[in-house]
């Protein structure tokens, strides 16, 4: 672990995606990455063709021990998908995961926005900025670990419920299952043959 | 977790189902396990195969339990199994994950009067059509008319009722009435191989394992295949048959089809309680009105709240395989979570400076988990496991005491400040929830939406966490437009968080006004998670908007909103106390 960050200096690395094409094909990345070295405290831009895969992930790497960086900001995709892959990645290199921050460029940006070079390259670099300035400010957190109760609820007794309770059943779970009506088996109960075999429904 | 247990008011473990409580029963009341087309007692099995496999007694049926109104069916009860006084029962369980699997309704064709559902006796619904071909069903399987209880020759299907019909708000696709179509004349054509069978579609969709097979048999045994909706149906009063008017659009021509019966293929709909549901668990649906999954191809059976899981058609319609394949995956997934047996929760929550604290209580009033405890004269506490992380405190504590971890009122600042550094009059500036309006963003990109590049997104966890100050802020930095956008009201992730946007964003426009600023260039929009189309939209709309602010505009605003020089002075005082 890079001992206490908030001590530290506040060292940004950032690393502009071009997703193959999908960000890059829309988005003037090198125009991006350019602008990034002038935003305040940032020491480092990488560009990565994906950031999310292991070259990308190592160039994060590489860069916050070479940099001794102390936030990281991707500028890729998402953070609804893979913030959790960036932090477990920050992690992995020593630091904390809260301090990083990702930027929108290709759901928000590049994807909403083809063949719009410069109106979709400067949104890009405000995106950028807007990361950054928030990275700046980020600390380090520790999460709460709460103990999950080993017990499953399902609602809904028909075909899909029973199966999920049998299953949870079977991998030795306690389970409940809850029906509204008097007896389980929902619609599949009411059907005669069913589909693609012609067998009984019940 | 509560769990109501109904009361049976017949003892399971005594009843052993001699039946004889049936026979003297004098209510009768429309089967519901067979549509109605027969009869059961207010005392009952469900159906022979019910589980658990004893009688039931309806009490909404029941002529009372008053002994003088009836009480029959106790009377003739050798095992003393029927108590009339049976009671609801509350259990209570603590549960760590939760698969919620409620399954579907089926359409109800009432309003498609153009099929003559409610007049004509001898138009049935696919649903009906099951008990009536079912050797179970109220005529044990002999397929009759219900006019004349004759078998009929010639059967008529009218496939996509109550699906694919935007009139009718039900735009989607029911998946399953296709293939239960085809299933149904080849059944027919088992039993009756004289039957004429006559399918209205539009399209077929045969599409999975041994579907096409199952449709190339069906049409080898005879069933003809029109491509044309009916656009009428007229019953002849004498001998009630069936005229079907159709365009059949592969020939262009319009047939008249007469008929002795007609199945209607209704569609599927969300089932009833989603609504309940959905809301007890923060749950959000889709525009078709199913429930919505964490992300449609990584994480199809993840609901967004955690620990919770969907399995089956109250996710989308599908068929028994697909429903026992994703009951399959949401017991894995939950599985995994219970063998953990712990759960890290995100560091986003609020934490309360007990020495800025002014212990007056407005966060936990809006707090939605009831996660902080506040006595009067006393600072206000936050119980870090129940809090949630909406931020709705953090932007309603007037002094500055409440930090949300990892989404601070500094950072977010930052992120205003930083986004309309330069040329802020080319910008519309959106707020926008981490589970609805950013991911309806989210969907509007993986859906190739266009939308005019000017708009620049901060994402909060919750609407609820935008802070008036953080509106001001950007309108003081020169924005000509800003947008606060959230879940749908009634579908906030956070319980009801969303409410607190509301006042919030009302109270800036009563400010805005009395500033001299157009209270439109502060927009409120509920943007669903599902809604990409909608984002979209928005965008557009906001864009035109914007090209209506004027320099002049954005000028007044910035210096008609500058903070009063006073309460800086208090903030900043504050702030050196709180350091
Ligand atoms: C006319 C018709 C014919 C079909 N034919 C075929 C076929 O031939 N082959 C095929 O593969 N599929 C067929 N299907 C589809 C099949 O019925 C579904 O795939 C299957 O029933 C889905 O199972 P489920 O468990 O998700 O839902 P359901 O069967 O609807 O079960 C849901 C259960 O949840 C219960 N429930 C609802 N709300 C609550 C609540 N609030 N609390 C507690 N319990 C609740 C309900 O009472 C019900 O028992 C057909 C469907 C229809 C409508
Ligand atoms: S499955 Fe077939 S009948 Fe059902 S809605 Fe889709 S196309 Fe129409």
């Amino acid at each position: 672990m890079v001992a206490n960050p908030t001590n530290d200096k506040i060292r940004v690395g950032v690393f502009v995606c071009d997703c193959g094409l999908n960000i890059a094909g829309a988005v003037d990345c090198a125009a991006v990455a350019e602008y990034a070295e002038t935003l305040p405290d940032v020491m480092c831009v990488v560009r990565n063709k994906y950031t999310c895969a292991d070259p990308g992930q190592n160039e994060i790497k590489n860069a916050i021990h070479q940099h001794q960086l102390t936030r990281v900001v991707v500028a890729s995709c998402t953070p609804r998908q893979h913030e959790p892959t960036f932090r477990q990645c920050v992690r992995e290199a020593g630091l904390n995961p809260y301090l990083l921050e990702m930027a929108n460029l290709r759901e928000h940006c590049s994807w909403v926005h083809p063949g719009e070079w410069d109106g979709a390259t400067a949104k890009a670099k405000d995106l950028v900025a807007s990361a950054v300035a928030r990275a700046r400010l980020l600390q380090p957190q520790e999460e709460l670990t709460v103990p999950v109760t080993k017990r499953a609820l399902v609602i809904g007794g028909g075909v899909a419920g029973i199966e999920a309770a049998i299953e949870l059943g079977d991998a030795g779970h306690q389970v409940v299952l809850v029906e509204k009506q008097p007896s389980i088996g929902g619609i599949m109960a009411q059907l005669d043959k069913t589909f693609p075999t012609m067998d009984c429904s019940i | 977790m509560k769990i109501r247990k109904k009361a049976r008011y017949v003892d399971p473990d005594l009843c052993n189902a001699c039946e004889e409580c049936v026979k003297v029963c004098p209510v009768v009341k429309p089967d519901e396990y067979q549509m109605g087309l027969s009869s059961r007692k207010a005392i009952y099995i469900p159906f022979p195969q019910a589980v658990p496999c004893s009688y039931i007694l309806n009490m909404d049926d029941c002529l009372g339990n008053n002994p003088i109104a009836c009480g029959k069916c106790a009377e003739v009860c050798d095992k003393q199994a029927i108590n009339y006084d049976d009671e609801d029962e509350i259990i209570t369980r603590e549960i760590g994950s939760i698969i919620v699997a409620i399954g579907l309704d089926v359409y109800d064709p009432t309003e498609m009067d153009e099929y003559g559902y409610t007049r004509f006796e001898n138009v049935i619904t696919s649903m009906e059509f099951e008990r009536l071909i079912c050797a179970g069903g109220p005529t044990a399987g002999h397929f009759v008319r219900p006019s004349d209880q004759q078998r009929p020759k010639r059967i008529g299907f009218i496939q996509c009722v109550g699906s694919r019909n935007p009139k009718i708000g039900r735009p989607y696709c029911s998946n399953i009435c296709c293939m239960n179509t085809i299933k149904d004349t080849l059944l027919l054509a088992d039993h009756y191989p004289d039957m004429e069978n006559v399918v209205f579609y539009q399209d077929i969709r045969s599409f999975g394992k041994s579907f096409e097979d199952m449709f190339q048999r069906s049409r080898e045994a005879g069933t003809r295949y029109i491509r044309g909706l009916p656009g009428d149906v007229r019953e002849d009063p004498n001998t009630r048959n069936l005229t079907v008017t159709v365009e059949n659009t592969t020939k262009g021509k319009l047939e008249h089809h007469e008929l002795d019966m007609l199945v209607l293929s209704v569609g599927v709909v969300p089932p009833k309680d989603l609504a309940k549901i959905s809301g007890m668990l923060t749950l959000s649906k889709t525009s078709d009105g199913f429930f919505m999954e964490s992300h449609p191809k990584l994480k199809p059976v993840d609901a967004p709240t955690r620990g919770v899981y969907f399995a089956g058609f109250c996710e989308s319609p599908k068929d028994i395989k697909d429903s026992v394949c994703q009951a399959g995956a949401a017991s894995s997934r939950s599985g995994a979570l219970l063998n953990a047996g712990q759960i890290q929760i995100e560091a986003i929550t609020s934490r309360i400076d007990e020495t800025a604290c002014k212990k007056c209580g407005l966060c936990a009033a809006v707090c939605p988990y009831g996660a902080i405890v506040w006595k009067k004269g006393e600072a206000a506490v936050v119980i870090e496991a129940a809090c949630a992380g909406c931020g709705a405190c953090g932007a309603t504590c007037l002094f500055g005491a409440i930090t949300m971890r990892h989404f601070t009122d500094d950072q977010l600042m930052a992120q205003v400040r930083a986004t309309l550094g330069e040329n802020p009059q080319d910008k519309v500036f959106c707020f926008a929830c981490n589970w609805c309006s950013y991911a309806g963003g989210d969907m509007a990109g993986i859906s190739r939406m266009k939308y005019p590049t000017t708009n620049r997104v901060v994402r909060t966890m919750c609407s609820a966490r935008v802070s008036e100050e953080m509106v001001l802020e950007a309108f003081r930095c020169g924005a000509p437009i800003v947008l606060v956008s959230g879940c749908h009201y009634a579908d906030c992730h956070y319980i009801n968080a969303n409410r607190q946007t509301v006042k919030r964003v009302q109270n800036l426009w009563n400010k805005l006004e009395k500033a001299g600023v157009r209270p439109e260039r502060l927009q409120l929009e509920w943007i669903s998670a599902a809604e990409g189309q909608k984002f979209a939209k928005v965008m557009y709309q906001l864009e035109e908007m914007r090209q209506a602010v004027t320099m002049e505009e954005i000028e007044h605003a910035r210096q008609a909103l500058k903070p009063k020089p006073k309460k800086a002075a208090k903030k900043k005082a504050e702030a050196a106390v709180a350091s």
